[in-house]
């Protein structure tokens, strides 16, 4: 067991003094006899990321666990997307999901809010405990699920409606009517959007921006006050400003929300996450399964990955 | 070089510049013909709207405007005199209700079809709501002269009556199923799958993402339905409900068949009445003097300015709103 | 914020003064609403889900018991027409002629069958060369503008009353002669020839540009192009197009009241100088009259056209669908 490293101990609530993580040093793997370099998926969770997952990093000491991811697989139609998937999410981190595009990465984000459910041939087996709950219980109602766990998705998708109505129409919905007003203005200065657009609320939101739009959708994301924000790649069709706004955002509402980013950009991980987790493909048996190889401290991902595909894929020896 | 002189280039000599003037008097001759084609389609909507003028035109030197408000209608030489007031109004009353009663129910049937029903489900109702347009018009009025009609004056009538027999339209029975009633049910039948099947198109083209996004925030189907399905479609329903009122307004068999014929302005829906086209098809083959059929003329024409007036709507609010409305 | 030290982490999350970023109030939301469900809790609804929740139900059981109408409702018209034609359908019902005596019983329907054949095929041979050439026009030669203006036309043509074609008729080739199977042709083709055209286009449209493109790489005309590449690939959808515009004619009555109603009720094929019987009429005559024995002959003629709509549509859409499916 590697004991924690000291600098852990810094106050997470100080973000702008998060270590520089140096991606293009040669990993040090720490021990060496774990390193499974074409371990097989099951075996190198059941050994390595299990034992991980459960094993407290400073980081997540004293926090609750929000969600708890046990043996997650996911099939569409016969197609497995991702299998057996175990982790931890904690409260008031920014976790990242990272990996080579195809490895079931949204999938696996779609699943924590049951925005799968909608797909043809969609099929769950492990499972989702959030908040202690089956997420998939008989008994669960999706639209409450949805109620506390908010997604923000890749391409800006605002309302053709106005501004203002985009941010309101959902506390509408829930009867949120008192203070409407107020609940909007909030919204949109925490998505630090609010002075860009306070004198033309009343206009379409289609004429924003693209960087503008997406902070608009986060803006009407945390209007209602969710638990929990998903974010699936909401830079990956902006320009680089705009992705830095988005990043900074992200900072702000952590104190919050529990954030779950994936991003197909491990630098954007780098910068922004607490914890980052490693998907990858497996490609053993003829399929193409989507796996977690690795799921610690970003700065352990980026420095000192135990397993051979994460540090391969961290340094860019494969895409 | 022009694709025939390529060709022409590898054949020897007369042939080649046999192949030249053949393609080149293949290809005006294409031209022409089509063109020839495309002009006749709009020599045969002018020739329509000159012959109909033509046709009443003893009719509008007689009565002018005032035709359009005196509800007189009297073949008989030597008094006849002619009027359109009763069948103005008896078509917009059955247009009016058509529509009303059949813009809710094929929203409905096009939501079940879109977003409610399953795969496979939806792959037989669709079809099936769909062969209800195929029905021709006159067995739709065979129908509903024998079989609706009794069935309106013994059970549906009645019961209306009793219920909300207050409101003037639902008058007093005994009836005899034939009438405005009758006939706005029948053309109900007829426009509800012409708006249900556009609006189906268009609610399954509104972007997924916008609905996925709808959903993400907590909302209910139902409230995904109503704030981003609907208001993203309400053009092209719009366009739709004004196909389908053409559609109403110039139906003239089922009509005739059930309306009953009658020439005076009631309040109740379920007294006789006529429309601008039923009566058009019900006195033209019995019409004897000239001014008979002019005034019948006359008929075709109000009919065809608003027919014609319905289906602009239908195509300007189609592509004002760029929402291709095409019947199908 | 919670504390490395491990004391729980509070529920409410007061602002950190030394996260400034953009924002003047770095807070993300004021304090919290009362109205915020218990997130620990179970994922049961809360709040007023429940009663949207049923509002949605609701709302989807409207939906269907509206689509079930619309099915019942077709369901009924097929079945009454079916039980009542079956039983006057017979061999003699397709091959005889209506009786002498109007009132009476037997007879069949054969010359409106004959009639309504020919009218409908001499109709399919005027529309359908105009609806493909005019179909060409709008893919191959129209411009932007004058091909809008023109399916503009067609539409509007399209949806014309079917009545006003019939006086339009009436008055270019009825009046001053008499009534002919060929008049009530003329008219049905104008009705079909907007949805010939449409449906033809539609398919021409879909023709792969690389095709066009060999061909004039190639050095080949553009009328040998037309007739050796572009239709054939366009044939199955130009004959969809016909079929389902075959479907819409032959129930047509309105037009052929005014143009082909007053007949001999003998078999006759000939659609020059006269009017031919044919089956809408003959159904709407019956509907008209009151005696009972015409009813049932009207249905047995109402079954037959039904039972030949329904099908050529079926067909239609069937060959429609699995030309697209096949792109």
């Amino acid at each position: 067991m590697r004991p924690p490293d000291p600098s852990d101990t810094a106050d997470p609530g100080a973000p702008n003094v998060r270590p520089r993580v140096r991606i293009n040093t040669a990993p040090q793997p720490a021990e060496a006899s774990r390193l499974a370099p074409n371990g097989s998926p099951a075996e190198t969770a059941s050994r390595g990321i299990a034992t991980r997952a459960q094993q407290r990093s400073a980081r997540t000491v004293g926090r609750e666990a929000i969600f708890d991811v046990q043996d997650l697989a996911v099939s569409y139609g016969g197609a497995q997307a991702i299998a057996g998937v175990t982790l931890q999410i904690h409260r008031n981190l920014i976790t990242a999901i990272i990996g080579p595009s195809g490895c079931g990465k949204s999938t696996f984000l779609r699943s924590l809010n049951r925005m799968n459910d909608s797909v043809p041939g969609f099929r769950l087996a492990g499972k989702i405990l959030y908040h202690g709950h089956d997420l998939y219980d008989g008994a669960v109602d999706r639209v409450e699920v949805r109620r506390r766990i908010g997604m923000v998705f890749q391409k800006p998708n605002p309302f053709p409606k106005s501004i203002y109505d985009n941010i309101a129409w959902a506390p509408r919905n829930l009867k949120m009517k008192d203070g409407l007003d107020e609940r909007v203005e909030r919204a949109l200065r925490a998505a630090a959007l609010w002075d860009e657009v306070k004198d033309r609320l009343n206009q379409s939101a289609l004429g924003l921006s693209g960087g503008q739009q997406q902070r608009l959708c986060i803006a009407r994301a945390i209007a209602i006050e969710p638990d929990v924000l998903l974010l699936d790649e909401p830079a990956s069709a902006l320009d680089p400003i705009a992705t830095t706004l988005i990043e900074e955002l992200m900072q702000t509402l952590k104190n919050r929300y529990t954030i779950v980013i994936v991003t197909h950009n491990m630098q954007q991980a780098a910068r922004v996450a607490e914890r980052t987790a490693f998907f990858s493909l497996d490609v053993s048996a003829g399929r193409r399964t989507g796996v977690l190889v690795e799921y610690d401290d970003t700065e352990v991902m980026f420095t000192q990955p135990t397993d051979r595909r994460t540090s391969d894929y961290v340094t860019g020896r494969f895409g | 070089m022009s694709g025939s002189t390529r060709l022409a280039g590898t054949l020897p000599g007369n042939a080649a510049s046999r192949v030249r003037t053949a393609d080149r008097i293949g290809d005006r001759l294409l031209h022409g013909l089509c063109m020839l084609a495309a002009l006749l389609a709009v020599l045969a909507l002018g020739a329509i709207a000159y012959k109909v003028v033509d046709g009443a035109s003893p009719a509008i030197s007689r009565f002018g405007l005032g035709f359009l408000t005196h509800s007189t209608w009297k073949p008989n030489p030597p008094f006849e005199v002619f009027g359109a007031a009763a069948l103005v109004y008896g078509t917009a009353v059955t247009s009016f209700v058509a529509l009303l009663l059949s813009v809710p129910l094929a929203i409905s049937i096009a939501l079940y079809l879109s977003m409610v029903a399953p795969r496979r489900v939806r792959s037989v109702i669709g079809p099936l709501v769909e062969m209800l347009a195929a029905i021709p018009s006159v067995i739709l009025g065979f129908w509903g002269i024998l079989v609706f009609g009794p069935f309106l004056q013994a059970h549906l009538e009645p019961f209306l009556h009793s219920v909300l027999g207050f409101l003037p339209i639902f008058g007093a029975t005994p009836t005899t199923g034939s009438g405005l009633f009758n006939a706005s049910l029948i053309l109900t039948i007829m426009v509800v799958p012409i708006i249900a099947s556009i609006s189906r198109d268009l609610f399954l083209s509104v972007p997924r993402e916008l609905q996925e996004g709808a959903a993400a925030l907590g909302a209910t189907r139902w409230e995904v339905v109503r704030g981003v399905v609907l208001p993203s479609s309400a053009s092209g329903v719009a366009a739709a409900a004004c196909l389908g009122l053409g559609r109403a307004l110039g139906e003239a068999i089922a009509v005739t068949q059930v309306i009953g014929a009658g020439n005076l302005i009631h309040a109740s829906l379920f007294q006789t009445g006529d429309t601008l086209a039923s009566r058009i098809a019900d006195q033209f083959q019995g019409a004897t003097t000239r001014l008979q059929i002019a005034s019948l003329f006359y008929l075709g024409l109000i009919l065809l300015v608003i027919g014609l007036l319905a289906n602009i709507a239908a195509q300007w609010i189609g592509r004002r709103f760029d929402v291709t409305v095409a019947a199908q | 914020m919670s504390d490395p030290f491990g004391r729980p982490p509070e529920t409410t999350d007061l602002p950190d003064p030394a996260v400034q970023l953009m924002t003047e109030e770095p807070e993300a939301m004021g304090p919290p609403a009362t109205d915020l469900p218990d997130f620990s809790g179970p994922l049961t609804p809360s709040g007023h889900l429940r009663r949207r929740q049923l509002i949605s139900r609701l709302a989807e059981v409207g939906q269907t018991t509206a689509a079930l109408l619309a099915v019942a409702v077709l369901g009924i018209v097929v079945y009454s027409v079916a039980e009542r034609g079956a039983s006057v359908l017979s061999l003699g019902f397709l091959t005889k002629d209506p009786p002498l005596l109007a009132g009476s019983a037997g007879g069949g329907i054969a010359p409106a069958i004959v009639g309504t054949a020919v009218i409908m095929a001499l109709a399919t041979a005027i529309a359908m060369p105009i609806g493909i050439l005019t179909a060409l026009y709008l893919t191959e030669f129209a411009g932007r503008w004058s091909g809008r203006a023109f399916r503009l036309i067609l539409d509007l043509l399209n949806g014309l009353p079917t009545i006003v074609v019939g006086l339009f008729v009436f008055g270019l080739l009825v009046v001053g002669h008499h009534q002919s199977g060929f008049a009530g042709s003329f008219a049905l083709a104008i009705i079909m020839l907007p949805l010939i055209a449409r449906a033809t286009q539609e398919v021409l449209l879909l023709v792969p540009v690389g095709l066009r493109e060999a061909a004039d790489a190639l050095g080949v005309s553009h009328w040998r192009t037309v007739r050796g590449v572009v239709l054939p690939t366009a044939r199955g959808g130009i004959l969809t197009a016909t079929v389902l515009a075959v479907a819409r004619g032959a129930g047509e009555t309105a037009p052929l009241i005014l143009l082909s109603s007053i007949f001999a009720n003998t078999v006759s094929a000939n659609p020059f100088g006269q009017a031919l019987p044919n089956i809408p009429v003959y159904i709407f005559t019956a509907s008209e009259s009151a005696e009972a024995n015409g009813f049932s002959r009207a249905w047995g003629a109402a079954f037959v056209l039904l039972v030949f709509i329904l099908l050529a549509s079926i067909v239609g859409r069937t060959l429609s669908r699995r030309s697209t499916l096949s792109r």
